[in-house]
Formats: structure tokens, C-alpha cells, sequence
């Protein structure tokens, strides 16, 4: 349990995947103008991040290592080589599902996210999260919880980065600036702020 | 030819993907401590979104347009896979050091936009300069952030010192700051403020209490 605790917390606080890995930066930058919509955004990807890093541990464990396929008969195979392929896939057709639930069941925060949910296939947090996972061999139960915390901590920047935004407009930014150009200041003074978890051994 | 020359040209200074179209950021920040790695992404970000365009390109009549997203992802990821089985097998330290990045070029917005917004519409000579010019407008802000960070950070080019550090016997304090993550995104804000400055109908208009007081409207402040 102990371990599961501070796993999370390194992938909230410490390893933010947002300010520390830049993971996901396209939508992150794009859709904190308001803070409702980050919120929708960052439950979204919570939601997708949890139920794809176990599904493609799974299929990590299970198909690609090498050797994994001896239950089937083919102890010398190895479709390490498939990886990306079938990581991409399966977050693609994740997606995919959410949003046809999401039209069904929640039409206002269908609407609210329209053409971003999309956006949440191509965008790497998910990828970059299911790739860390693999990288660093994780359990189920690891990648279950690196997955959930991984979106928290993602969730948690861009809610945080919406707020400052909206405070923002009401002050004097120099022309050229204005924009992409002062967010981009601001996520690196949240990137300041948040190294100093760095700090913090678990 | 004038739009050939535009279709390469423009991506660098006017439509920058980075600076301007907010596109495939995530990765230009994370490998931009040392300008080799920046030049290994870079090209391999050029090879990728070349390919892509002018693959997506040739099919582009006969992809129907429900499942088109899949045949993109599936035309990238299959070019990253040899991307990155390429870099393996000839520049191992360095793609180790990419580490997740690489497989990262998939999810990289600029060639999935570049497919979508290009490629999909135009026939495959004038794509595939359309993705040379965007992946050296990218390319090019890789290398200047690098350029800068190992520059200011480390004292070196390109691995060679050029200034030298004092824990080496120089004069030269390194800037620590630079090799960490915010420096990536302050340097990006500056580049970005640099260019807006220069090429001044870049500049976005948001609604600010200058504004407010200046058109002389009551404005709801909290």
C-alpha cells in the first residue's frame, strides 16, 4: 500500500507529466482558456489515462516482451517492434468509446469538450504515460495506479494554469506577448513552482 | 514554383508550427537540453511528417473519410517504428536518451495536422515540400532553444566547450537554471514574443482593462 502511496504521489507532484515531461502540451496550452472546460478536459483525461495503462500493460506483458507469447507456442517470438502500433491502437479505439458514452450519457459535457475529445488520441500525455509504463516494467497494479495518479497530476496543472488565465486578461501584457507568449511564462513559472517536490524523497 | 516557395517558406517564419500554430510542443521542450539530441529529433520529426504527407497524399482519394484518422495514425506510428529501429540500430546512446520521445513523433501534432490539414487536399510534390517546410520550421526552433540551453547551461556546442566552465579551470559560471524544465518554456515565451515583435500581425487580441479604459467603456471588473 505504502509503495502504491508514494508511487502516486511522484507521478502528481514530483514527475508532474505536464510541467516536468511536457507531456501533452498541445491541448494543455490550447484548452485552458476557461477553467470549466480544463476541468472537463482533465477528468477526460483521467478517466482515459486509468482505464489505458492497465489495458496496455496487459497487452505489453502479454503479447509484445519477448517470450511472451510461449502460452501460444511461439517462445522465440518478439513483436517488441509493434509496440507503438498497438499502444496508439488501443488508446485510439479508448477513446473512441468514451466519446460515443459521453455523447449518451452526458451531452453537456459532450458539448462543452466538442472537437477536443478527439484531440485526447493524438495527445501524448496519453501515449508518453502508456510508453513510461512500459519502459519502467510495471505490474498491473502499478500501471493501474501510475495511470489514475499520472491524470491527476495532469488535471491538477492545466485546472491550475485556467485559473491564473483567467486572471490573466485583466492585465497589461506588452502586444507581442499576449497569448501563447505569456502562458508560455506563466507554465514555466508553475514548472518552478512544482520543482520544489523535486526535492522530496519517498 | 511561387507556391512551392510558399508552401516551404512559410511554415518557418509566418505560420511557425510551434510559435503560432501551438503545435507539437511536447516533445520540442523535453529533448532540447543537448543540441544532439535536438538534431537527432529533428530529423527524424522531418523524415516523419515528409513521408506521412506524401503518403497520406497519394491515398488521399481513397481513404474514406470516417476512418481517416486511424490510416494516419497507422501511416505514422509505422513510419516512427522505423524511425526508431533506425535510430537503434546506428545512434544507440542517443536514442536512449530520447528515451519515450521517440515513440512520442506518433502523437506529435504537427504531422497529424499537417496530414489532416494538408496533405489530405493537395497532391503528393507540393505535400511533401509543405512537410519539409514544417518540419524545418519546427526543426529550427529545436535547435535554437538548444542552441541557448547547452550554450548557457553547460558551455558547450554541440558536446565541444566553448565556454569554459570553472569547475574545469575556466571562467565560465554555468547557469543551472538552463538545464532544467522551465527554461525550456521561458526561452519558447521569449522566442515567441521575439518573432511577434518583428512580424507584429502575429499578435493576439485579448480583451485586457488597458483596452477597456482606452474605448472608454464601464467594464465589469471583479
Amino acid at each position: 500500500m505504502e509503495h502504491y502511496l508514494s508511487l502516486a504521489t511522484k507521478a502528481i507532484f514530483v514527475e508532474n507529466s505536464a510541467l516536468a515531461f511536457f507531456l501533452g502540451m498541445c491541448s494543455f496550452l490550447a484548452v485552458s482558456k476557461k477553467v470549466e472546460t480544463a476541468v472537463g478536459l482533465g477528468l477526460a483525461v483521467i478517466f482515459v489515462l486509468t482505464v489505458t495503462t492497465p489495458l496496455n500493460q496487459i497487452l505489453t506483458v502479454n503479447l509484445l516482451r519477448e517470450g511472451s507469447l510461449s502460452w501460444a507456442g511461439f517462445p522465440d517470438l518478439d513483436l517488441g517492434f509493434l509496440t507503438f502500433l498497438v499502444l496508439i491502437g488501443t488508446i485510439a479505439a479508448t477513446v473512441q468509446i468514451v466519446e460515443m458514452a459521453m455523447d449518451r450519457y452526458v451531452p453537456t459535457l459532450y458539448n462543452a469538450l466538442g472537437v477536443f475529445l478527439p484531440l485526447i488520441a493524438v495527445n501524448c500525455a496519453i501515449l508518453g504515460t502508456s510508453l513510461f509504463m512500459a519502459e519502467r516494467d510495471y505490474t498491473l497494479g502499478e500501471a493501474t495506479v501510475f495511470g489514475f495518479a499520472t491524470g491527476i497530476g495532469w488535471a491538477l496543472a492545466i485546472i491550475a494554469l485556467a485559473a491564473i488565465r483567467e486572471k490573466l486578461k485583466y492585465s497589461n501584457v506588452p502586444e507581442p506577448l499576449r497569448g501563447l507568449g505569456v502562458t508560455f511564462i506563466v507554465v514555466g513559472l508553475m514548472s518552478v513552482g512544482f520543482m520544489a517536490f523535486s526535492g522530496i524523497q519517498l | 514554383m511561387s507556391k512551392e516557395r510558399e508552401a516551404l517558406l512559410d511554415p518557418l517564419f509566418n505560420n511557425n508550427p510551434i510559435a503560432l500554430q501551438v503545435l507539437g510542443i511536447c516533445s520540442a521542450l523535453a529533448v532540447t537540453i543537448k543540441m544532439e539530441t535536438a538534431l537527432v529529433m529533428s530529423l527524424a520529426v522531418i523524415f516523419v511528417i515528409t513521408a506521412s504527407n506524401v503518403a497520406v497524399s497519394l491515398i488521399r482519394n481513397q481513404i474514406p473519410p470516417s476512418i481517416r484518422i486511424i490510416v494516419q495514425l497507422t501511416i505514422i506510428a509505422s513510419l516512427v517504428i522505423i524511425t526508431d529501429e533506425v535510430l537503434q540500430a546506428f545512434v544507440y546512446d542517443i536514442s536512449k536518451q530520447l528515451t519515450v520521445f521517440v515513440g512520442l513523433i506518433i502523437t506529435n501534432c504537427i504531422v497529424m495536422g499537417r496530414a489532416e490539414a494538408f496533405a489530405m487536399q493537395n497532391p503528393p510534390k507540393l505535400s511533401f515540400i509543405d512537410g519539409l517546410g514544417n518540419g524545418l520550421g519546427y526543426a529550427m526552433i529545436l535547435m535554437v532553444v538548444a542552441f541557448l540551453r547547452e550554450l548557457f547551461g553547460t558551455g558547450k556546442v554541440f558536446g565541444f566547450t566553448v565556454l569554459q566552465p570553472v569547475n574545469e579551470g575556466g571562467w565560465y559560471v554555468p547557469n543551472g537554471f538552463m538545464v532544467l524544465s522551465p527554461a525550456a518554456f521561458f526561452l519558447i515565451g521569449c522566442f515567441i514574443w521575439a518573432v511577434r515583435s518583428w512580424k507584429t500581425d502575429q499578435i493576439e487580441e485579448e480583451f485586457h482593462v488597458g483596452a477597456l479604459l482606452e474605448s472608454g467603456h464601464e467594464g465589469h471588473i471583479r
